[in-house]
């Protein structure tokens, strides 16, 4: 089990809907929205399966346009 | 846990920098400049230098730089940021100072500049975006376009026997005495993405400390002259130009110095 859950935030008007954090995701946390588009027209990421994010932080690293904030906690054991 | 309690400033591990401000970047989505830009404005953050740099755009795509970070920008004529970057250096020694450029700027038209200013041994760091493509104007041919690759004005690809060869700009940089660290990075995985940075603040350290000339060579993607999608624009980089423009350092003597 990952040891860390994560979270994003992605700042919805900057994006630009260019799939490179979707790729760059290694738990499948990231897609684009299939119909709905920002004021600008682009189909912008969201985080489809938040609950599997461990705040790797790999999508806000390839993301050319800096709209992707990525907050990390280390899970508590129970 | 709950989400909310996730998402607090305490937690924070990546975020947009502060110096890249809320100005929507003109760059088509995917483009490797976007990922350049917030390198820069992160090294110049992580080193306290906002107050002391002083980059120098360039004619290209990346001419409105100056309206994405948040430091001192000149604007360069067509090719000439390296002289422009010469002067700002010498009157000012204790200023970070650096250049942006692109392929088309910095190997066919600032050719001359570039490699005197290199060769005098100036103590500015280059920053070069080598996409093989005329971006800005409609993707047409380079320098650096490689050999069989379609632009709009090589539509059957570019011949050895019409065009010439690609130049390989960074490789001759690398052979002049007055450069200090000369490197080729790519932006397309996360840890490319990190060694870049690390490769740009060296140079920005070496500009600072006076070693030299820093030249650091990014290859890049242009999804859309090379018509493709973001992320398949990537895979055919790693596939063609890297064969050509190998990732790596190429010259570090700043280590010796």
């Amino acid at each position: 089990m990952a040891k860390f859950i994560g979270a994003v935030d992605i700042n919805m008007e900057r994006c630009k809907g260019c799939d490179l954090c979707v790729v760059a995701c290694p738990c499948s946390v990231l897609s684009l929205q299939p119909k709905e588009v920002n004021n600008r027209g682009y189909h912008y990421a969201f985080a489809a399966n938040a609950e599997a994010c461990i705040g790797c932080a790999a999508c806000a690293t390839v993301c050319p346009d800096g709209c992707i904030t990525v907050y990390r906690v280390t899970k508590q054991s129970e | 846990m709950n989400i909310d309690d996730i998402k607090r400033a305490e937690n924070v591990v990546c975020t947009k920098p502060r110096l890249l401000n809320d100005n929507n970047m003109h760059y088509c989505p995917g483009c490797s400049h976007g990922v350049v830009h917030k390198l820069v404005a992160e090294v110049i953050e992580e080193m306290g230098a906002e107050h002391i740099a002083i980059g120098i755009a360039p004619v290209g795509c990346a001419v409105f730089a100056y309206n994405y970070i948040d430091i001192d920008w000149i604007e360069a004529a067509h090719g000439r940021a390296p002289a422009v970057a010469t002067a700002a250096k010498r009157l000012n020694p204790d200023r970070l100072v650096f250049t942006y450029q692109g392929d088309g700027d910095l190997a066919a038209i600032g050719t001359a500049e570039t490699i005197h200013a290199a060769n005098r041994g100036e103590n500015i760091a280059i920053i070069f975006i080598n996409n093989a493509i005329y971006g800005m104007t409609g993707g047409q041919m380079a320098p650096t376009t490689l050999e069989g690759m379609k632009t709009s004005t090589t539509p059957y690809g570019r011949r050895v026997d019409l065009n010439g060869h690609p130049l390989r700009i960074t490789e001759l940089l690398a052979q002049l005495p007055g450069t200090c660290y000369v490197t080729r990075q790519s932006v397309h995985t996360p840890a490319t993405v990190r060694k870049a940075k690390a490769a740009i603040r060296k140079a920005f350290e070496n500009s600072m400390k006076g070693l030299g000339t820093s030249v650091v060579e990014i290859v890049s993607t242009c999804n859309s002259g090379w018509k493709m999608t973001p992320d398949k624009a990537n895979k055919w980089m790693v596939d063609n130009m890297f064969p050509f423009y190998p990732p790596g350092d190429l010259k570090n003597t700043a280590a010796e110095k």
